[in-house]
C-alpha cells in the first residue's frame, strides 16, 4: 500500500517535472524560434544562448502584469476558465506508459502513473473535458468576441472528438485491450502507422483541432476574434491558457507516439540498453526507467515540432470549412478505416 | 473507512450541485452545476465497481452531452436576457409538499428492499471490461443493435429539425435568423453546428 | 464498506430534486436538465443494484440510458433551436400556441 503509493508520487513526480519544468518552457522556446526561421528572420536571441533563456523572461513579464477583471465579468467562472485548461492536459499524462511492468525490490511496479485498465478511454473522458476551459472563459468574459470564441471551441471540439475516438478505435481492435501499455507491446514488430496509416492522419488532423492549434484556430482566432475566448484575460490567468494549450500540445504527441510509433519502445534498444548499463552500474529498473522516458520523450518531441511546423506553414480554415472537414471527410474516413481494420482483424491479417 | 469518507464527499457534491441546478436562474450556471452532479456520480460509479461506466459517464455526458447544452444556450443567447416566468408561490409549495411525498414513497421502498443485505466483495470478474462486453455483445446484442439504430434516427431528426429553412420557403413571421446565429461570412451555419454530435460519441463509444 | 440502501437514498433524493425542477422551472433548458439528473438518480439505482445482486445486467441498461439520453438531448435541442427560430423564446409559458 505504502510501497505503491511512494511509486506513484515519485511518477507522477517526474511527468509532471518533464511536463512544466522542461517541455513547456522549451516549447515557447521552439515556437518563437521557429517562427523566426520559418519566416526568415532571427526570432529571440538576445537572452542566453540562442535566445534559450526568453521563456524566462516571458514568465517574468507575466507576473509583473496588472491582472484584470472585466467589471461585467462572472467573476468565479471568470477565474476557474483558466485552471481548468491546466487541469485536463496534466492528468491525462497519467495514462501514457513510458516502459514495461519492472522488478523494484522484489515487487512488480508498471511504468506507468495509473495501471487503469480502461486507460485509453479514460483518456479521451478527461481530454474531453478541456473544453469547458474555453466554454467558460468565452461565457464568463462577457464580452461578444469571447463568446463567438467559447461557442466555436464547443462545436469544433466534440466534433473532432468523434474523428478522434473512432481511429483510436481502430488502434486498440487488433490490441484488444485498453490499456496503453499493451498496445506498446503489441508493436514491438511492427509500428501501427504502417498499417494504420488512414487512422493515423484522421488522429493527427483531429489532434490539431483538438489541441485548437493552426490551422484550426478557430477559437481563438486573431485576424477576426480579437484573442476569441481569452480576450479578457491578462498577466498569469492568460499564461495559465497558454501552458495548458502547450500541455496538452505534448498530452496529444505522447498518446499519438504511444499508438502509432510504437510509444517508449524501440524495437527491443531500450531493454537491451538498460540491461547492459544495469551491469555497469545502477539497477535495472531506473535506467529502464530513464531510457523509456527519454525514447518516448524523443518521439513526443517530433510531434511537438511538427506541430510548430504546421502552425508557421498553413492558413487557417473558415469555420463551414472546419465543420465540413470534420463531418464530411474525417468521419467517414475514420468509419471506413476502422471497418478496414476490424476486417482484417478478424480475417487475421493483424 | 476511506470509502465511507469519499462516499459522503461526493454525495454531498451531487446533492449541493442538484439543488443548484434546479435553483439557479442562470441557465449556463445550471448546466455547469449538472457537470458537478455528473461528475459526482462518475466518482460514486467506481466505487459501485463500474469505471467503464464512470469513464462513459464523463466522456459521453459531460464531455459531450452537456457540452450541446452549453453550446444551445450560448448560441440561443438567453444567458443573461431571458429571466424564467416562474410560477407562483402556491405551486412552488405544491412541487415541494409533492416533491417531499415522492421522496417518503420512493426512499422507503428502495431502504426497506436493500436495508441489512451484506455486501459480496468486489470480484475481479466483477470489474473486468471484458465479461461485460461479452454480455453486451452476446446476450444484448439485439438491444445493442437497436439503440445504433435509434441513435442514427436522432442524429436525422435533430438535422432536419435544426436545419435553417431554405431560401424558397416563406419564413414564418418574426423569424429573424439572422442574430440568433453567430454569423459573420462563413460562421457556422446552425444546422451543422447543432448536428447532433452528442449520440455519436455514443455510438462511437458502441462500437 | 458503503450500504447499498446509502447509493438508493441519494438516487431517490436526486430523482426528487429532478422531478421538482422540471415541474416548477419555466425555462425549457432547466426542465431539460432536471430530466437529466432524474435519468441519472435512475442510473446510480441500477449500478447500485448491479453491485448488490452481482449482476451485470444493470450496468448494462445504464448503457443503454446513456445513449438513449444522447439521441433525446440531440432531438430535444434541435426542437428548442426550432422553437426558438420561430417564437424568440423557450419560456415554456410563452410555448401556448397549442393552448386552447
Amino acid at each position: 500500500m505504502l510501497f505503491d503509493l511512494v511509486a506513484t508520487i515519485i511518477k507522477m513526480a517526474v511527468f509532471l517535472g518533464v511536463l512544466m519544468g522542461a517541455i513547456a518552457p522549451l516549447m515557447v522556446w521552439v515556437e518563437r524560434r521557429g517562427a523566426g526561421l520559418m519566416q526568415d528572420r532571427p526570432g529571440p536571441n538576445r537572452l542566453g544562448p540562442w535566445g534559450l533563456f526568453q521563456p524566462l523572461a516571458d514568465v517574468f513579464k507575466f507576473f509583473f502584469k496588472e491582472d484584470l477583471t472585466p467589471a461585467l465579468a462572472d467573476r468565479w467562472l471568470f477565474l476557474a476558465a483558466p485552471a481548468l485548461a491546466l487541469i485536463p492536459a496534466l492528468t491525462t499524462f497519467v495514462f501514457i506508459p513510458f516502459g514495461p511492468d519492472v522488478e523494484v525490490a522484489g515487487r512488480m511496479v508498471p511504468l506507468v502513473v495509473s495501471d487503469a485498465d480502461a486507460g485509453v478511454l479514460l483518456f479521451l473522458a478527461i481530454a474531453s473535458l478541456g473544453v469547458y476551459s474555453l466554454i467558460l472563459a468565452g461565457y464568463a468574459s462577457n464580452n461578444k468576441f469571447s463568446l463567438l470564441g467559447g461557442i466555436r471551441a464547443s462545436a469544433q471540439l466534440i466534433s473532432y472528438e468523434l474523428a478522434m475516438a473512432l481511429a483510436v478505435l481502430a488502434v486498440l481492435i487488433p490490441v484488444g485491450s485498453f490499456h496503453l501499455g499493451r498496445v506498446v507491446d503489441y508493436q514491438h514488430g511492427l509500428w501501427n502507422v504502417v498499417p494504420q496509416f488512414l487512422g493515423f492522419v484522421v488522429f493527427l488532423v483531429a489532434a490539431f483541432a483538438e489541441t485548437n492549434r493552426l490551422p484550426f484556430d478557430l477559437p481563438e482566432a486573431e485576424s477576426e476574434l480579437v484573442a476569441g475566448f481569452h480576450t479578457e484575460y491578462s498577466a498569469m490567468r492568460f499564461a495559465a491558457f497558454f501552458t495548458g494549450e502547450y500541455v496538452a500540445m505534448t498530452t496529444i504527441s505522447a498518446l499519438a507516439a504511444t499508438l502509432y510509433f510504437g510509444g517508449w519502445s524501440l524495437f527491443g534498444f531500450p531493454e537491451w540498453a538498460a540491461g547492459a548499463l544495469a551491469g555497469l552500474v545502477g539497477p535495472f529498473w531506473l535506467w529502464m526507467g530513464l531510457i523509456g522516458l527519454g525514447v518516448l520523450l524523443a518521439k513526443t518531441s517530433v510531434f511537438l515540432f511538427f506541430f510548430v511546423w504546421v502552425r508557421w506553414t498553413f492558413l487557417r480554415f473558415r469555420y463551414d470549412q472546419l465543420m465540413r472537414l470534420g463531418w464530411k471527410v474525417l468521419m467517414p474516413l475514420a468509419l471506413v478505416n476502422l471497418i478496414a481494420v476490424a476486417a482484417a482483424t478478424v480475417a487475421g491479417w493483424l | 473507512m476511506i470509502e465511507v469518507a469519499v462516499f459522503l464527499l461526493f454525495a454531498a457534491l451531487a446533492l449541493g450541485s442538484a439543488l443548484m441546478v434546479v435553483l439557479l436562474r442562470n441557465p449556463v450556471h445550471s448546466t455547469l452545476s449538472l457537470v458537478l452532479t455528473l461528475l459526482a456520480i462518475a466518482v460514486l460509479f467506481v466505487l459501485l465497481g463500474a469505471p467503464f461506466l464512470a469513464a462513459l459517464q464523463v466522456l459521453v455526458y459531460t464531455g459531450a452531452i452537456v457540452v450541446l447544452f452549453l453550446f444551445v444556450v450560448m448560441l440561443l443567447n438567453i444567458g443573461r436576457e431571458e429571466i424564467a416566468t416562474d410560477r407562483g408561490l402556491v405551486q412552488k409549495g405544491a412541487a415541494g409538499l409533492g416533491a417531499l411525498i415522492l421522496l417518503g414513497m420512493v426512499g422507503a421502498a428502495l431502504w426497506q428492499g436493500t436495508a441489512g443485505h451484506e455486501l459480496a466483495p468486489l470480484t475481479e470478474d466483477f470489474v473486468s471490461l471484458e465479461v461485460l462486453a461479452t454480455q453486451l455483445f452476446g446476450r444484448y446484442l439485439v438491444a445493442f443493435e437497436l439503440v445504433g439504430l435509434l441513435l442514427l434516427v436522432a442524429v436525422i431528426a435533430a438535422t432536419v429539425l435544426a436545419a435553417r429553412p431554405t431560401p424558397g420557403e416563406p419564413l414564418a413571421a418574426g423569424d429573424r435568423l439572422a442574430d440568433a446565429a453567430p454569423v459573420e461570412r462563413g460562421g457556422p451555419e446552425p444546422e451543422e453546428l447543432a448536428e447532433p454530435t452528442a449520440p455519436s460519441t455514443a455510438a462511437e463509444e458502441a462500437r | 464498506m458503503v450500504p447499498i440502501s446509502w447509493y438508493l437514498l441519494l438516487a431517490a433524493l436526486l430523482f426528487v430534486i429532478g422531478a421538482a425542477g422540471a415541474l416548477t422551472r419555466r425555462n425549457g433548458i432547466t426542465i431539460f436538465l432536471s430530466v437529466e439528473l432524474m435519468l441519472n438518480s435512475v442510473n446510480l439505482t441500477l449500478a447500485a443494484y448491479s453491485r448488490l445482486l452481482d449482476d451485470h445486467t444493470g450496468q448494462l441498461v445504464v448503457f443503454f440510458v446513456l445513449a438513449v439520453a444522447a439521441a433525446e438531448a440531440a432531438v430535444g435541442l434541435a426542437l428548442f433551436i426550432a422553437i426558438y427560430r420561430h417564437r424568440r423564446t423557450i419560456d415554456l409559458n410563452r410555448i401556448n400556441l397549442m393552448r386552447w
